[in-house]
């Protein structure tokens, strides 16, 4: 595999928590072009040839093993859309770590937009993390657009964590889940955005199957004039169990929206939507400050727990 | 030493569209050593302690410790001077842990075991605590636990405790005065608690009776403490309603979510 540069390699530290190449099944992806693959025994990678992107093919049965596809972009101007489709088998338990670290240096935007498929086969336990990031000193903008498409078998298991909290100027997220019989889902979202930056988030999941659940839970922040809006969408038309949850908290000039939307169409169906949008308490401030730290030291630590 | 000096304090009257006094022109020297501050509900004890914290400023007069003259410090600066305020509805925090909590008050980073200590001196089993989030899932009386326990860990020449007894329904009596007596032993100074409890009072040096925002009696426990039990009698409550005959405080009312 090619030397990373030190851009590469602090990208990779930040999306990925990688200090080095990652050891097991691994496509690492930088300015459209491929860094590096390492394949198993268990895990196939394998370049689609009708589009730009990669099929992950994971085998029944396999457990305790991970995935790193990290995407790295450094050159302004680069846009991008690729399509990664997992094919995980029945029995499997794996790590999948995804995540797209953005270095604009220049002042053309640079844009990754990925669609991230995943069929997860039956009684599989997946846990997918992925970590966006943005740096650079460029004026061009870093625009993400992800959208995840997730279809679970019977009794599979998906969970889902997706952080972005730094240098991202825009993005979409789309995450769409079909849950079969006795699947469950749990997505748990972090976000902060700050200065002009602008984030939207849409879930949708649709719980088909019987003793189907989603959890859905988003924590984010809100600084300065950023804007975001959250959009969870929970249909149940089986026995199921749906919980969405937003929790905001909004600084200075920021905007946040927070529109959800629950459709039961079983009278089993049992669907909540929490939302709860505001300052950083005073008191808890007060707390901190009693404690020795500053106004804006005790803000730093709120918002840390908040997101942690 | 801590010296409050005409201390008024004034607030907005909602529905009286008044000026309303709730502390009247305070003059009080707080010593080293342990001071219980005592008195009916709504006498104005939680605002002193606030005003001393700075958290709220007086509308005149002036705060002086050991000599020196804090009225216009913020609460960080006071803090970091050696003030410390247990609050007596303590804070809920999404997110940060008992853990976090403990190592901001102590002021450094601290291990893990050091943490614990914190935690076991106050009677909370700290491997079960330790990274539990300080959120709306802690009961009222283990919050107030850690409180104290956050307390203890900043070791500050003038601790204030706003009734920390309140909520804490089967901690024995003799570990509380023993957190009294570790802080003492480690930071000298002042302590001062707020409490209607008889056996608090018991062990104080002085005692301080506040109603109506002013002072009504300040002497030793000897000079201050028969003269209330012979008013309060026969319920050793000290104008609190809600404390149980057994001396042992049930004031869930106060642990407003
Ligand atoms: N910001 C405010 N606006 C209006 N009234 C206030 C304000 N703060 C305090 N008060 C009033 O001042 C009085 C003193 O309150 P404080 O909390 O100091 O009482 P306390 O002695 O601590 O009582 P307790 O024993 O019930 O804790 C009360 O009558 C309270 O309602
Ligand atoms: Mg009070």
């Amino acid at each position: 595999m090619a030397e990373l540069t030190a851009i590469q390699k602090s990208l990779l530290e930040n999306i990925a928590d990688l200090h080095e190449v990652p050891t097991g099944a691994y496509n690492i992806r930088s300015d459209g072009g491929m860094l590096g693959r390492n394949t198993t025994a268990n895990i196939d990678i394998v370049t689609k040839t009708d589009k730009p992107g990669i099929d992950i093919i994971i085998k029944p049965g396999t457990k305790n093993q991970s995935v790193h596809i990290p995407v790295l972009i450094t050159q302004t101007g680069l846009k991008e859309m690729v399509y990664n489709e997992f094919f995980i088998g029945e029995d499997c338990d794996v790590v999948i770590v995804a995540g797209c670290g953005i270095h604009n240096a220049g002042d053309e935007g640079s844009e990754h937009s990925g669609i991230h498929t995943f069929h997860v086969g039956k009684n599989s336990k997946v846990k997918y993390v992925e970590k966006h990031y943005g740096t650079g000193e460029g004026t061009g903008e870093r625009v993400m657009n992800p959208s995840t498409e997730i279809y679970m078998e019977e009794g599979s298991h998906l969970e889902m964590e997706t952080i972005q909290i730094e240098g991202i100027n825009s993005t979409e997220r789309k995450t769409y889940a079909r849950v079969e019989d006795g699947a469950s889902i749990v997505i748990k979202e972090k976000i902060m955005t700050h200065d002009n930056q602008v984030a939207t988030t849409d879930f949708k999941a649709e719980l088909v199957g019987a003793d189907s659940s989603a959890d859905i839970c988003s924590r984010s922040v809100a600084k300065n004039h950023s804007k975001q809006t959250f959009r969870s969408n929970i249909i149940g038309s089986n026995a199921c169990k749906g919980h969405s949850e937003c929790d905001a908290i909004i600084m200075d000039e920021a905007i946040v929206e927070a529109i959800p939307e629950l459709t039961a169409a079983n009278i089993d169906a049992s669907l909540i939507h929490e939302a709860a949008i505001g300052k950083i308490a005073g008191e808890q401030l007060i707390k901190l400050m009693t404690l020795g730290l500053t106004e804006s030291e005790a803000e730093e630590q709120i918002i840390n727990g908040f997101l942690k | 030493m801590l010296e409050l000096k005409n201390i008024s304090y004034l607030v907005e009257d909602e529905g009286l569209g008044d000026k309303k006094e709730i502390i009247k022109n305070v003059n009080l020297t707080i010593e080293d050593g342990f001071v219980a501050i005592t008195g009916p509900n709504g006498g104005g004890k939680s605002t002193l302690a606030k005003l001393i914290a700075g958290i709220i400023s007086p509308t005149s007069g002036q705060i002086l410790f050991n000599g020196e003259d804090i009225t216009n410090l913020s609460i960080t600066e006071r803090s970091k001077k050696g003030i410390t305020f247990a609050f007596q509805q303590p804070v809920r925090f999404k997110g940060l842990t008992v853990k976090d909590l403990i190592t901001i008050a102590s002021g450094k980073n601290i291990t893990i075991n050091e943490a614990c200590g914190y935690l076991s001196e106050v009677g909370l089993c700290a491997k079960e605590y330790i990274d539990r989030e300080v959120n709306a899932s802690l009961s009222g009386g283990e919050l107030k636990r850690i409180e104290i326990a956050m307390a203890i860990a900043r070791k500050t020449p003038l601790t204030i405790f706003d009734e920390p007894e309140a909520g804490i329904d089967l901690w024995s009596f003799q570990n509380l005065i023993h957190v009294f007596e570790n802080i003492h032993e480690h930071a000298g100074g002042s302590i001062i608690i707020i409490s209607h409890q008889e056996r608090i009072l018991n062990i104080a040096d002085r005692i301080v009776v506040i109603a109506d925002g002013e002072i009504r009696e300040h002497g030793t426990r000897d000079e201050v403490l028969p003269k209330l039990l012979s008013q309060a009698a026969p319920s050793p409550a000290l104008g609190d309603e809600s404390d149980t005959a057994l001396g042992c405080p049930t004031l869930l009312d106060k642990i407003k979510k």
